[in-house]
Formats: C-alpha cells, sequence, structure tokens
C-alpha cells in the first residue's frame, strides 16, 4: 500500500478533503483555522507516508495490547 | 489542635527544600524532623515561589496538614511509617484527586463533577508515607511538548524562567526542578515525563507500558499512556515507582506482574553491564548540548560502541499518526461542540487528526508490531541503550521554530523526536540531568521491558559519579 492510494494527492486534493471531511466528521473548520488544520494534516499525511512505505507482509499483526 | 507555626518548641533546621525524597523520609522516620514541618515548608514554598514558576493549579493545604498530622501520630505511636514519610509530592492534574475536577489542563474539564477517589498512584504514595500538596500544570489534554496553556497560562523553567519547562508534565518538572516538593508524578505518552525532566534538570522515569496502573487517570492515547515520577535523584525515583508497582484490575493493561522493588538492588553498580549509545538517527539532528551530554555519560559508562535502533525515524512518525488519531477520537465530539473551548493549538490538531483515514493508522500499528520485533533483538546484545532526550536545551516560552541540521522546523513537534520512538513500544527510560550551564539537558537510560532496575542502576551510578546531578536554581 502506498499513501497516494488513500489520501490526497496535492493542495487542491487536500483542501477538498478537509472541506469535505469536516462535512461528514460533523465539524467545523473557521476560514482562520485553516491553514493550521491543513498544516498539521500534511505533517501527518507525510509521516503515515513514510510508514506506508515500509514493506510488510499481509498477515502482519498490528501491535494493540489487549489481554482478555 | 494548635497549629505547628504557633509551636513552642521550635524543630531544628532542616532544609527540606534541597534534601530529597529519601533524606526526608529518613529524617521524619528518625525524628529529627516532623513531617508536619516538612509540609508547612513545603507549602511556604509554594506560596512563595509559585507566582515565578505557575506550577500548581491547585494546592490541597488543609489535606495535606491532615495529612502530616496523621503520619507524625504514628510516629509517636511507634507504628511503622513507611518508606516516604513525611515526603511532600504534587501531581499532574490529570490524576483523580478527591474533591477535584480532573482538568487534564483544559478549560472543559473542570467543569466535570469533583472526583470522589485519588487515583491509585497517589493512594500507593500516601499509603508509603508520602503528603499529597497539590496538583500540577500541564499542557492541555497532554498534547503538548512545551508547558505552554492557554488556559492556566504558561509554565516557567527554574533555571530561567524565559524558558519552557517542557510538557506535558510542565508543573510535574517545575515543581520538581524549583524545590518545591521533592517529588511529583506525570504523565508520559511521547516523552511528556522525558521532556520536562530534560528541560528542568531532573532524573524522570517512564517505565514499562503497563507496569503502573493507569486507573483514574484522565487519558490521551491509550496505546502509549504511561505514568511515572519525577525527582532529584535516582534514589528518590526508585523509591516511588517501588511504591507504587503492582497489578491493578482497574487499568486493563496494567499487567499482572508481582511488585519487582529496585531499591534494594539500585547502588549494585554497573559492572558487567553491556551499554551501547544509539547511532543513526539518534545523531541527527542534535544540538551541540545534546552531543555533549550523551558523550559524557558514555564515556563514564565507558559506553564505547554504537548500535543502531533501525527504522527509529519511522517509529517516531508511525507514533504521529497514532497519537494524531487516538487523541482525535478521544476528543472529536467535543471539538464539535465546544471548539471555541481548546487551546487553538490542541484543537486544530484534534480536528486534523479526525480525518486521519483509518487504514493508516492500521499500517501503523501493524510497524509497531514489527519494530517492537526488531528493538527487542538489541537486547540480546546489549543491557541498555542511551539516546539524547531532546535535541537541545529549554527553547524560550512562544518559540515558534528552531534550526535542525540548516533546516528550520517547528518546535513543538520537533522537541519529542528522540523520545517518540522509544515509548512507542513501551520499554523503560529513565531520563537522567547533565547538569550543563547555562541550562541542564537529559539523555535517556532505556532498558529492556520490565527491566526498570537497570536503567535506575546506570542512573544511580552515573549520580554517584558526579556526572548527572539536579541543578538547583536561583530565586
Amino acid at each position: 500500500m502506498t499513501v497516494e492510494e488513500v489520501v490526497p494527492k496535492n493542495a487542491d486534493h487536500l483542501d477538498a478533503y478537509i472541506d469535505a471531511a469536516a462535512q461528514v466528521l460533523g465539524l467545523t473548520v473557521k476560514p482562520e483555522w485553516k491553514p493550521a488544520v491543513r498544516a498539521n494534516l500534511e505533517a501527518t499525511f507525510k509521516l503515515a507516508a513514510l510508514v506506508a512505505e515500509k514493506e510488510l507482509p499481509d498477515d502482519a499483526e498490528p501491535a494493540p495490547v489487549f489481554h482478555a | 489542635m494548635p497549629s505547628p507555626r504557633r509551636s513552642s518548641t521550635p524543630e531544628p533546621a532542616f532544609d527540606s527544600a534541597w534534601t530529597g525524597a529519601s533524606g526526608i523520609a529518613e529524617a521524619v522516620t528518625a525524628g529529627r524532623v516532623s513531617a508536619v514541618r516538612v509540609t508547612e515548608d513545603a507549602l511556604a514554598r509554594v506560596m512563595e515561589r509559585d507566582p515565578l514558576l505557575n506550577a500548581f493549579t491547585d494546592v490541597l493545604a488543609e489535606r495535606a496538614r491532615r495529612r502530616a498530622q496523621t503520619i507524625d501520630a504514628a510516629r509517636a505511636a511507634k507504628q511503622p511509617m513507611g518508606p516516604l514519610a513525611g515526603v511532600p509530592f504534587a501531581v499532574k492534574n490529570l490524576f483523580d484527586v478527591t474533591g477535584l475536577p480532573t482538568r487534564a489542563g483544559s478549560k472543559i474539564n473542570r467543569e466535570l463533577a469533583p472526583a470522589t477517589q485519588d487515583s491509585p498512584l497517589i493512594a500507593r504514595l500516601e499509603a508509603a508515607g508520602a503528603v499529597l500538596v497539590g496538583a500540577l500544570n500541564m499542557g492541555e489534554y497532554a498534547y503538548d511538548f512545551t508547558g505552554e496553556n492557554a488556559h492556566d497560562g504558561n509554565a516557567h523553567n527554574p533555571h530561567d524562567r524565559s524558558r519552557m519547562t517542557g510538557g506535558s508534565s510542565s508543573g510535574s518538572g517545575g515543581a520538581v526542578a524549583g524545590g518545591l516538593v521533592p517529588l511529583s508524578l506525570g504523565s508520559d505518552t511521547n516523552g511528556s515525563i522525558r521532556v520536562p525532566a530534560s528541560f528542568c534538570g531532573l532524573f524522570g522515569l517512564k517505565p514499562t507500558y503497563g507496569r503502573l496502573t493507569r486507573a483514574r487517570t484522565y487519558p490521551f492515547v491509550s496505546s502509549f499512556d504511561h505514568l511515572g515520577p519525577l525527582a532529584r535523584s535516582a534514589r528518590d525515583l526508585a523509591l516511588a515507582y517501588d511504591a507504587m508497582q503492582g497489578p491493578d484490575a482497574e487499568d486493563p493493561v496494567c499487567a499482572d506482574r508481582p511488585v519487582e522493588p529496585v531499591t534494594p538492588a539500585l547502588a549494585r553498580g554497573t559492572d558487567g553491564l553491556r551499554i551501547a549509545v544509539a547511532g543513526g538517527y539518534f545523531r541527527k539532528g542534535t544540538f551541540p548540548e545534546a552531543c555533549v551530554a550523551v558523550q559524557r555519560v558514555a564515556a563514564a559508562l565507558g559506553a564505547n560502541g554504537d548500535i543502531e535502533i533501525p527504522e527509529a525515524q519511522r517509529a517516531r512518525a508511525a507514533a504521529y499518526v497514532i497519537t494524531a488519531s487516538e487523541g482525535a477520537s478521544l476528543h472529536v465530539e467535543r471539538v464539535r461542540t465546544r471548539a471555541a473551548d481548546y487551546d487553538p493549538a490542541v484543537r486544530d490538531r484534534l480536528i486534523a487528526g479526525a480525518m486521519i483515514p483509518a487504514a493508516l493508522v492500521n499500517r501503523a500499528q501493524k510497524f509497531r508490531r514489527w519494530y517492537r520485533g526488531e528493538v527487542l533483538k538489541l537486547f540480546d546484545q546489549v543491557d541498555a541503550i542511551l539516546a539524547p532526550a531532546t535535541p537541545c536545551t529549554a527553547p524560550a516560552i512562544g518559540q515558534q521554530t528552531f534550526v535542525i541540521d540548516g533546516v528550520e522546523v517547528p518546535v513543538r513537534p520537533n522537541i519529542g523526536i528522540y523520545t517518540q520512538p522509544i515509548s512507542f513500544v513501551g520499554l523503560p527510560v529513565v531520563a537522567v540531568p547533565v547538569p550543563l550551564s547555562p541550562l541542564p539537558i537529559g539523555v535517556q537510560v532505556i532498558a529492556p521491558p520490565w527491566r526498570e532496575d537497570i536503567a535506575l542502576r546506570i542512573a544511580y551510578a552515573l549520580e554517584q559519579a558526579g556526572v548527572c546531578s539536579a541543578p538547583r536554581p536561583t530565586f
């Protein structure tokens, strides 16, 4: 999986993604908040891309700890 | 009962500001000073110094006095005193404290009903004789490395009050470094004990993930949340840690392990321990002070070799993604309805975090499992790893950027670049203070899971060698 498969590819898409996600999630993003939200999301996607680039087998187990 | 301040038999001079928890407990147990006297002195220091530091959000004077009187009464009755007899301590205000709403550094949470029970870690410290004197400032909802807080005001570093304490356990750093109390509790999700320990020049312990119960504390990122102590010596950390260990069914993450005391073996020395310095990622982006600190510690321990923690940069990235997502998951409903009541810097990150696709978060958790396996293999070769705690000494309050490797980057997310890859897989760490001038800086002593004893032994040895110490500020 590459990050491009799941996240917007360029700046215009990121703005559109924020607008759409805010609407779907019922979140208000005031115009004056948007640059910071965008910067944070962009930084997170870049880091997520770094993680997603790591080749892992399909049967790799996620890590959360749960003791039943 | 008459006030101790009006006692007709004054006690001999005792400097409880800098004596440390173990020294106070010894003196109280031996009857050289009363718990009431130590408590009154701590309360007086809080009144005097906290206006400069803004470490405390709540002072529990009457509760502390009652508790101290109980300890003195126990001594008079020749009852057991406990290893922390009469030691004043304070907790980050995300711990439940009876009678206080657990504000977790926020505006919103102070509308909660007051807690009806103390956090079990508070109860365990008090059962060992310690005296809770207050609750401490912190970054909003623990999403912070700076110690800045839009609601309660910024915490100030006792060594230079224009500088950050670090966060998010900001008051936990300022209160102990400023000599207000010898012991505090904080939480560490991505570095929030180790960063203030580094900036404030303290010893800080982030135990193994699952070692200390997190029951009745306000969460941030369950995957990474840890609790632990900050103090001015390794022995004080060990005493507090031993008092807090043990299973707790109230926290499903808390391990069902017996208490494994570390204090008895603290002075065993470091002979036979294989200690290496983290190379690669942990040598990039450091300011000169961080390099000097690691070199001094490594030289004192005879740690000559480097060891590569594989994929540490990716581990930090995955920790960042999981934090953003889990943090947003916790807060999204409040962000919908009360966005204006959040610190803007926290709000904007939570909104962004709510928009991260689940596939990316799951991917990060899969990477975490892989990385854990790779890191654990390292401990076949070594018993402990040294790494910087922070890339720099405390930045100025309000500072937005610094330059790392010639690139200007934002301060806030980059303070934790060396702590995040370690807490990501829950390894125990003692942050040890190297008293550089003008500001101290910390080094992480990283041990295998469940081997806090190793990290604390090394910290103690560094202290005995005079390499690490908590510097005293001037007021």
